[in-house]
Parts: C-alpha cells; structure tokens; sequence
C-alpha cells in the first residue's frame, strides 16, 4: 500500500519505521532537509522536501495514487490542511494529528466531516487513556481491554520473590484453579508463546489473558494484588497530564499535578477545579516528600524530558510509592529505564504506530478480513489481533487439540454470546466468535493465517 | 564495521556472478569452442568461495551504514572481477593473468580498453562474457543483486548510493527493491529493441547480443578488430542512437514511463548533455569535412565518435587518431565530461560539472559582492552545501588520481606524453581508446605489468567513483567495531 507521512517529528519517525515494516511503501514529506537525509539513510522510503500542504510537494509524492496520508506536523493545522488538500488531490485516507485541547470533540467531529479526514488522532489523549487503564488496575504493567470488555490481556514483570518463579505453566493451572492463560513470555530481548512445558523465571514479563474477575482473583492468590489507586500524584502540567487529571478527577480520585510553569499552573487549575495544582519543580526531592509522596498510590512522571521522567520516578520508587508510571517516548531509554527498575513506562508514539498500523492493515484487506483490532505486547515483539469467525472458516467445530497451528501463535480468547471462554484443548471454533489471536515474530492478516498449511 | 554483514554480501554477489556465468556456458555450448570447461571450472570456485563466505558470516545484525555499503561495493567490485577473469587464463586465450584481469576490470567496468591483439581469433564463449561483463557492469552487480535477492534491511540505499554513478542518487519509488527492479526492467526493455534493430540491418545474431551489450553498458568490446568501422551506417546509426540513450539519466525514462514527460523536457542535465554532443559534433564535421569530401560520411564518422567518447563507450569507426588537432583536443575533453549521472556512463557526469560550474560562479559572485546570499540550484531545487562542496572536493580528489596514475605510467613505460595521458583519461573515464599508441586501431598490449595494474585500479576508482576504492585502504574502517561483533 502507497503511504504519505507529512511531518517527521518523533512520531512521524514511529510511524514510518513501524509502517515501513509491515511492508508499506512510505514517502515522507519534510521541510527540514537535514531530517530527510537522515530519514532516507535508515529507512527504506522516499523523501520528498517541502511543505505537507503544498500542492507541489504532495504531487511530487505521488498523493494521486496514495491509499493513506498521515499528516503528523507539530501543528493541528497545518495537519488538517494537508489532508484537506491531499483527499481533495485523490488520496484515498487521510489522518490528521489534532491535538490542541482547545479544538473540543464536537468541533474535531465537525471538521472533519468538512475536510473529510478519516480519522483525527490525538496521541496525548491516547496516552491519557492507556494511564488511566493502568492505574485501575495498577499490578499490572500493561492492560489491553478488547472491545467486548469482559475480556482483558495484562503484562506483569515477575519479581524475583514471585510464587511462579521455576513454575511450570501446566502446574500453574493445577495450583491456581483460577481460569486464566499465559500467552506471551518475553525474556531477555526474545518473546515466545509459551507451551504448557515452559518453566516461567523471575524477571520474565509475561501476558496473561483472563475475564477481569479471574484476573483479580489469581492476583490475590499471587498476593501482588494492589487496590485501585485513589490519591495520585502527577508530575508535570502537559497535555497528556491535562487529560488524565480530568479523567480521574471525573472518577472522584484525588490528582496533584506539580508544574514548573506559573501560566500552565494557572490554566490547568482553571481547567481541573477538584485537582490541586502545585506550583513547583518536581525535580526537587524536597517538594515531592512535602507534598506527601509518601501518602500516594501512584506516581506518574510526565514532564516533557525523558530523563527527568526516568530519575524522578526512580525516586519516587526508592520511596516505596506503590505504583510508579513514566513517560517515556525516546526508544532507546526504555530498555535503560527498565534496567533502573522502572517496570511501567507509557510511550506515546508507539500507542499512536499501534493504531496506524491497525488502521492501515484493515484499509489493507478492507475487502475480506474480518480482523478488528491489533495490539502490540512486548516490545512489539508479539502482536495480538481480533476477529470474528465467519462461516467461511474451514476449520469450523474442530477441537483445537486436532487443529494443527503455527509454531508461535495463539487463540488466546473467545467470545461467545457474551461469554468469554479461555480455550482448552476440546474447545472448538465457531461461526460469529470472536477470537483474540496472539502471534510472535510473524505477521496474521486473517484468521486462516494460524493454520499449518497444507 | 560490520564485517560480517560485509562479507556475507559478497559472497552472495560470488554466487550471483557464477550464475551470470551461466549464458556464456550456454554460447560456449553452442559454438563447441573450448571455453566451456574454464567456465565451469570458474563457476566451481566462485561458488565454493561464495557459499564459504556465506556460510561463514551469517550476520545477525543486518544494519549497515555508508561505509559498509562503500566496502561492500569496493570488494564485491574487485572479486567480481579478479574470479571473472580465470576463464581467460584458464582456457589459454590470455595466458598471463595480468593482462586477464585488465581485461576483465575493462569489462565490467565498461571501459573497452583491451590488451587483445587478435579479437577475432577468441572463442565466441569467451567474447560473450567478455561483452556480457559490460551488461552487468553497466546498470551495476549490486543493483541486480537488490533487485532479485529478498532484503529486509532498509538501509541497502547506501549500497546503491555507493555503487550508482553521479552526485546526488534518488530512489524512483519508495523501496530500493522496486527502484532496482524498474531501473534493470527499462535497461532490459532497451537492450531488446537494440538487439531487434540489429537483427534488422543484417547483423548476426552473436555480433548484435555482443555489440548491443558494449552499448548498453557503455563499454566498448566488440566483435572485429575494426570495431564497428565494418558495418553499414545503418547499423552505425543504431549504435549511435543506443549509446546516446544509454548515456541519459534513467530516472527520466521512468519519468517518461509515468508520463510525467513535462518534467523530463525541463531537465537541465538533459539540455547541456544534448547541447555538448550537437555542438561538437558540428565542430568536429566541419574540422574532419577536408579528410571525408562527404558530408553524410563526415556527420557519421563524427557524430559516432563524439558520442562514443562522451558517453564513454569507446567503439570506433574512424581512426580519430588521424584527425586534426582541434578535432582531437575535443573528444580529449568529452572523455572527461562523460554523460548524465544516473546512466551507465562514465567521466565526471555532466550534472557535476553543471554544479561545478555553478559553484564557481558562486564563489566569483561572493568575491566581488562578500555579503552576498546565494543559493546554489540545479534542476529546479535548492542544492545544499554539502553536495556543493562533495562536488568541489571529488574534483580535486579525482584529479589527484587521475596525476597520480600518470606519474606513475610516465615510470614504468617509455611511451609518449600523448599515449599516456590519454591512457589514463581512457581508463580513469571508463572510455577505452585514448590517442597514440593506445588510439581505436592499436591497444594496452605493450604497457609494462605495473602500467597494467596501474590502469586497472584506475578503471575501477573511475567506475566506483573513487570514494569506495579509496575508503578500502583507510585503516579506520577497518576497525572492529564490538557492538556488532559482541550481537
């Protein structure tokens, strides 16, 4: 599939990398020649330089024949007016990066309709929402919700006194009698899909899929149960900070968002009136603990700067803070964070390549499949991916013990009027499932894609 | 560096030259000639060396960068020609090695310049790889390799940076795979139709595949001691009209292709190239009119030369030897000036010498206004200082050479001041025939060893334009680098 991406900033970058791995042809437009040289050095695609919203540029890039635009400026309109003009100039998509909290739903909504953007995306507010997901349930590193809900897929990191280290997956389920599959294993930088034989360590991330009360059930019997957090601190006054303040405090949990900036101070406390809204620099260790760091749930760093994000967290850890989230958006930091400690780290731009990727995989095989959301779990390592079952399936009420699979991919979940089933070996597919498929190291595009062939 | 990045491509560019072998096997077949056992016997070790090589240095990490893909260029290039050459000693057609890899580097160079002193009398399996190394040295090995062999790693472009002539190297479409397909599609495409246009004027079929290879690749090595002189004009013709086409830029076939042909007509690379090749060739017709007496026979001999000088190919119909001086001291210049970047031509690529040109006048105008701001802008855009002042330093760097080859020519062999430095211009531009005793009627044989070696890494840092060849004798390449050795 043809892809323009207009703007190269961090994620811009993402994109491209991320949709130039899914095997996409991707021309980017830049104005900055230095970002372009450097752009066509590392990555497979073309540059073209220039404004994203000058017809030249876009014609240049070949937007006739373009199935997708992803316009990722810095700026919500220049985005909006370079997929204007790119639609207008045959491209069949367009996504516009429109972050500006000032532009409110309704107005986004009304825009693009005019404009004919196929999708506004708003990465803070995206990341907004992966936090707050977080720190309902904050045991867990990651959670993934599927889109019937009563389904979840959790990341946890085993700490080094945790009851399944030197477990086997098989004796796992004997001894919890909890419904629940391990799914994902990462260990060190490899992922694998773990068989009932896999003997689980210590420090292994691993991905486990269960109905949310079963997920809360085996994490009281691991005793790594923590309460819903109810007193919260954040630091830094961003947009993604504005987003979330406003998301907990409309579930009645307590914020205290500490910002260097006497204006942002000003405006955040206009905008969040149940929120505290301290004025100050969190870097200063004296500021933290006055402000009760020790009376705090969770922690969560989301200053602009990766590093201040990263050593600020490391002490609020070091103080026993139950639950600590950094912002992290520069790739290369987050092993070093996670070597700190520092299990929970939020990237936004991989939310947003996640989305694309999804969105541009759909548009793909927009004619046959029948996949409805994807996500990416370690690393991006191992992919998780939705269908529905139609009855075209060939494999139709075969048990899955008789269905021969690929190495290294899973049917993790089904769900079946309203029920989620954690598949065993006698159960089988059936027309209208929905399934959650899990995948390492290769790429699903439909359902029949598990199946061993021939 | 990452060593075994590097040297897994170049076994698999061994592997790929041994099935490159594989039509001259064929012909050696046909003809019954006695080439066919030194081809299998070559075809033998390139693959033992190939699969060794990548048997041996599986890369886990696949990430290269320019000076990876400068080396892998430089090497690859040198064993393709140093394992090309064994059929020739092999079979006894050219029993010193020396002369053997002059005369492979020659080929897949594309320059033409040959130490044969009797063409007629090879095998036609060995005249076939002999011109079929021009085909493949032309476009570019490396080239074909991306565009046949699966490649996950996106940084292959400096590969195709390093191994594409010309100042600034721009992929077509957004993969390097695609862009290496479409270029070796068109280069296919127009090698067909001159070979059918060649079967129309009552060529045999060898001597068309042979001729039309030498003109595509821009190289040179033909069937007859004559060169092309023995053909009618009409066959003539033909080979001028192809070496001319080969000499432009491909990018604006493909443009032509996706019919932008607006954007092709504005190319100011396109306009000097077309307008060097019609002033001289005026010139020289009028300077050669006494010698012919024929106007149609003098435009043809000079329109044939001047083209195959400036395209660097190097057949001949004439002996410009025998011309005046002025007739002469043009086509010396054309050797340097080459044809477009982006072409299978040699020299120095008249987009560069655009550039250069323009970057003086510049420099003249910062001189006499100095808080002037002036930007430098070639084919409709901006051209940024970098590739201004690469342009400056690779002209002085290939002067450099270019004094450095002579020196050492003017030691090792008695010849005159002509001969020589023509023999470097005719090898250092990929041409061929220089003037003297190495003009289009005479050829390398009588140069010393040194000379012969000498003018072969000659061809090469022409061929490669310089940088990769230079790059390979810089200690700090070859530094270990332990991030890749420790993955």
């Amino acid at each position: 599939m043809n892809i323009i991406i207009v703007g190269c900033g961090k994620i811009g970058t993402t994109l491209l990398a991320n949709l130039v791995a899914e095997g996409h042809d991707v021309t980017v437009i830049d104005n900055n020649p230095a970002v372009i040289t450097e752009i066509t050095n590392i990555y497979d695609v073309m540059a073209v330089c220039g404004n994203g919203a000058d017809s030249e540029a876009l014609e240049e890039a070949g937007v006739a024949d373009t199935e997708l635009v992803i316009s990722a400026t810095g700026s919500d309109e220049l985005n909006m007016l370079s997929c204007f003009l790119a639609k207008r100039m045959g491209a069949q998509h367009t996504v516009a990066r429109i972050r500006n909290p000032e532009y409110n739903e309704r107005s986004i909504n009304f825009m693009r309709k005019q404009l004919d953007i196929s999708l506004a995306m708003n990465p803070e507010l995206l990341a907004a929402h992966a936090l707050y997901n977080i720190l309902k349930l904050p045991s867990a590193a990651k959670i993934e919700t599927f889109s019937m809900r009563n389904f979840e897929m959790i990341e946890l990191r085993l700490k080094p006194d945790s009851l399944l280290d030197g477990m086997r997956i098989i004796d796992m389920r004997a001894k919890f009698k909890a419904n629940f599959l391990i799914c994902a294993v990462q260990r060190d930088e490899e992922a694998y899909i773990p068989d009932g034989n896999f003997v689980l360590k210590s420090g292994d991330k691993i991905g486990l899929t269960a109905s949310p009360a079963e997920i809360t059930k085996l994490l009281k019997e691991l005793s790594i149960l923590q309460k819903q957090a109810r007193n919260i601190m954040i630091l830094g006054g961003s947009r993604t900070a504005f987003y979330l303040a406003k998301k907990l405090g409309n579930a009645g949990i307590s914020v205290t968002v500490i910002e260097k900036e006497r204006a942002i101070c000003e405006a955040l406390s206009e905008a969040l009136p149940k929120a505290v809204i301290i004025n100050g620099d969190g870097a200063q260790q004296e500021l933290l603990l006055e402000e009760g760091l020790h009376s705090i749930d969770a922690f969560v760093a989301l200053t602009g700067i990766d590093e201040e994000n990263i050593l600020v967290s490391s002490f609020a850890q070091s103080h026993n803070v139950p639950k600590v989230i950094a912002k992290v958006n520069r790739d290369e930091l987050i092993p070093l964070a996670e070597h700190w400690g520092l299990d929970c780290i939020v990237s936004p731009k991989k939310l947003i390549a996640d989305i694309l990727v999804q969105y541009a995989r759909a548009l793909e095989n927009s004619a046959g499949s029948s996949m409805e959301t994807l996500y990416k779990l370690m690393d991006d390592k191992v992919e998780a991916l939705e269908f529905r079952v139609k009855d075209d399936f060939e494999r139709l009420g075969i048990p899955f013990k008789q269905l021969e699979t690929k190495p290294n991919t899973l049917v993790a979940g089904i769900m079946r009027d309203r029920k989620t089933i954690i598949p065993s070996g006698d159960d089988m597919l059936l027309a209208g499932d929905r399934v959650i498929v899990l995948a390492a190291n290769q790429r699903i595009n439909t359902l029949s894609d598990i199946l061993k062939k021939g | 560096m990452n060593r075994k990045m590097v040297f897994y491509m170049l076994g698999n560019i061994i592997k790929l030259e041994a099935v490159l072998m594989a039509p001259a096997v064929v012909c050696s077949l046909i003809y019954r000639d006695n080439g066919l056992i030194p081809f299998l016997i070559t075809i033998a070790v390139a693959l033992i060396l190939g699969f060794t090589l990548t048997l041996l240095n599986k890369p886990k990490d696949k990430t290269i960068f320019a000076r990876e893909g400068f080396v892998i260029v430089a090497l690859a290039w040198v064993a393709l020609s140093a394992i090309g050459a064994l059929p020739f000693v092999i079979s006894g057609e050219i029993p010193s090695y020396t002369d053997a890899f002059f005369e492979t580097v020659s080929g897949f160079t594309t320059t033409g310049a040959s130490i044969l002193k009797d063409v007629e009398a090879m095998s036609k399996g060995l005249l076939f790889w002999r011109s079929f190394t021009h085909w493949i040295g032309g476009m570019g090995v490396l080239v074909l390799m991306m565009a046949i062999v699966p490649n996950d790693s996106g940084r292959t472009i400096h590969i195709m940076r390093a191994e594409m002539p010309g100042p600034i190297v721009g992929k077509l479409v957004p993969r390097v795979k695609s862009t290496a397909k479409i270029l070796y599609l068109i280069y296919i495409v127009m090698t067909a139709i001159q070979v059918i246009l060649l079967l129309c004027g009552d060529m045999s079929l060898f001597d068309s595949l042979l001729h039309t290879f030498g003109t595509a690749g821009t190289g040179g090595f033909g069937t007859k001691a004559d060169s092309v002189a023995g053909y009618s004009p009409y066959i003539q013709w033909v080979i001028v009209v192809f070496m001319f086409l080969f000499g432009i830029n491909f990018n604006l076939y493909y443009l032509l292709l996706i019919r932008k042909a607006k954007a092709v007509f504005k190319s100011e690379e396109l306009f000097v190239y077309i307008s060097i090749v019609a002033v001289s060739i005026v010139a020289i017709t009028i300077d050669i009119y006494p010698i012919y007496k024929d106007l149609s026979e003098a435009v043809r001999a000079s329109a044939f030369q001047v083209v195959t000088i400036i395209t660097t190919t190097g057949f001949a119909t004439a002996d410009f030897n025998l011309w005046p001086t002025l007739s002469k001291g043009i086509l010396f210049l054309l050797m340097f000036s080459g044809a477009c970047a982006g072409s299978t031509a040699g020299g120095l690529k008249v987009s560069r010498i655009i550039l250069l040109f323009r970057h003086i006048r510049s420099n003249l105008k910062h001189m006499l206004h100095s808080r002037s701001v002036d930007t430098l802008r070639f084919e409709g855009k901006t051209v940024d200082n970098a590739t201004a002042t690469n342009v400056t330093a690779y002209f002085a760097l290939y002067f450099l050479c270019f004094s450095a080859m002579f020196i050492i020519l003017c030691i090792a062999d008695p010849f005159d001041l002509e001969t020589n430095i023509t023999a470097v211009s005719a090898c250092f531009n990929n041409v061929g025939p220089g003037f003297g005793q190495v003009g289009p009627a005479s050829n390398f044989a009588e140069f010393s060893t040194l000379s012969k070696w000498t003018l072969s890494a000659g061809m090469l840092f022409g061929r490669l334009e310089i940088l990769p060849m230079i790059l390979l004798f810089a200690p700090t390449v070859w530094i270990k680098n332990k991030s890749f050795s420790r993955k």
